[in-house]
């Protein structure tokens, strides 16, 4: 049988998104075997900072009764020594019995999946892929609505946010209508627009959060990086422009929900997390038991 | 009287028949070195080679043709053509007949042809593969990172 690996969201089609989503739920009920990866070893490789994806995968495969290992910073792998990626794979598909990494290069866990002799899975590669973060945005999406025909707002750097082009790929999968609000020049890449308006998804551009913020259903919130900025003053003018208040939410629909991949900076005003809209934690949660469906679905 | 003759006449003028090798005959106009370069055909090829560029043509206005003596192309390396210069036909040719004759197909996948011209794709590092396109309705799109290739193709060619 061939190795199962999870590089792109692209890679699923609409049945095998809500299979594992089902799983996730089971498993968020408890309902799972705790030894079902016993004895199994995941290799955590990870070659950018991350918390919160690196330790939900640690987490969700010690819950499932198997063990992680890693390389510890990247400073002191064996990469900084000039080892090619490829080979680094070869090698560590001999340690553990499955795969995740995150790499600067986009493209870099569809190449790891190529050398790998286990399954791989993409924990984010530069500006491409995310699929474990896509999996979980649409996880918590569904625990307050059904997925279908729904309004959807991606806000903030859609260029290259690889969360917003992941999510928007599994939302054309589901009839959902996008809305997007970004500043000049870190608007939604042109080829992914058109493959979405090519699937028949309907995308419309806003000028504000306030003209769109009663007629849509999630808000999808992205952080701006200030280095995308010329300088600081442009980046504190347009960040302000994009700041997600309670006052702002006082227009939305009730059942409206915010989700933020985080790390947040100035984003969204600590205020609103008291409030019913706010997701984000919840969805940072759901990372470990949409991450053990998809483990359990690699490696057993 | 000067004799100006048909253009055939003057095609046989410009470029000789060959006894062995593969004549890729109505390529686009003005596409000819590109053909040449998609092929991998460099200063260092030791056999003869004929360009003719901008040959007057019945059904096309004006065409290219080349000549490669001493050469027949493979199947892959013909279908590489077809990317940039669809109509092209190709004539396998035995002592001076043509033994085959053939369009050009346009491939699935192309593969250590074109490069990525995303900056931060993996296969623009050191790592031991070749680019690799699927070549799509929309585009020629990275096997890798994804990146959709919709115009200028020849000056991603490696």
């Amino acid at each position: 049988m061939a190795t199962r690996h999870i590089i792109s969201i692209g890679d699923f089609n609409r049945s095998e998104i809500d299979r594992l989503l089902d799983h996730a739920r089971q498993i968020d009920s408890k309902k799972y075997d705790r030894n079902a990866l016993n004895g199994k070893i995941l290799a955590a490789l990870f070659f950018e900072p991350s918390t919160r994806t690196r330790m939900s995968f640690e987490s969700a495969i010690a819950r499932l009764g198997g063990t992680s290992l890693s390389v510890g910073s990247v400073d002191a792998c064996s990469m900084a020594k000039g080892e090619t990626l490829a080979d680094t794979i070869r090698v560590v598909s001999g340690y553990a019995d499955a795969i995740v990494i995150r790499h600067p290069k986009e493209g870099a866990a569809r190449l790891a999946a190529e050398f790998a002799t286990v399954p791989v899975i993409n924990a984010g590669d530069g500006a491409g892929q995310h699929p474990s973060q896509t999996l979980l945005d649409l996880y918590t999406i569904r625990q307050s609505m059904p997925i279908d025909k729904i309004d959807v707002a991606l806000i903030g750097d859609l260029r290259y946010g690889r969360t917003a082009h992941s999510l928007a790929s599994a939302l054309s999968l589901y009839n959902a209508r996008l809305h997007t609000l970004s500043p000049t020049g870190l608007e939604l890449p042109d080829t992914l627009v058109n493959e979405l308006t090519s699937k028949g998804m309907e995308i419309v551009n806003h000028d504000s959060i306030e003209e769109m913020i009663g007629t849509i259903d999630v808000l999808y919130v992205t952080r701006m990086q200030r280095e995308r900025f010329p300088d600081s003053a442009s980046y504190f003018n347009v960040a302000s422009s994009y700041r997600i208040t309670p006052e702002l939410l006082s227009g939305a629909k009730e059942h409206l929900i915010v989700l933020h991949p985080l790390p947040r900076v100035d984003e969204i005003d600590p205020r609103v997390d008291e409030s019913p809209h706010a997701r984000y934690f919840e969805q940072s949660k759901n990372g470990v038991p949409v991450r053990m469906a998809m483990l359990m679905d690699v490696m057993q | 009287m000067t004799h100006t003759g048909t253009a055939d006449e003057n095609e046989r003028l410009l470029i000789r028949r060959i006894r062995n090798g593969t004549v890729i005959d109505h390529i686009d106009g003005g596409e000819a070195l590109n053909v040449v370069k998609i092929l991998g055909i460099t200063g260092t090829t030791q056999e003869a080679l004929s360009i003719a560029t901008n040959v007057p043509s019945r059904d096309m206005g004006r065409k290219d043709i080349v000549k490669l003596t001493n050469r027949e192309l493979s199947k892959e390396e013909v279908d590489r053509i077809a990317l940039i210069s669809p109509h092209a036909t190709i004539n396998i040719i035995r002592n001076f007949k043509v033994c085959e004759k053939k369009g050009v197909e346009i491939p699935n996948l192309i593969q250590g042809l074109v490069r990525c011209p995303n900056p931060g794709c993996i296969s623009n590092t050191n790592e031991p593969i070749q680019s690799k396109f699927r070549v799509l309705p929309t585009g020629l799109h990275c096997h890798y990172c994804d990146w959709v290739i919709t115009k200028d193709l020849t000056s991603y060619i490696i």
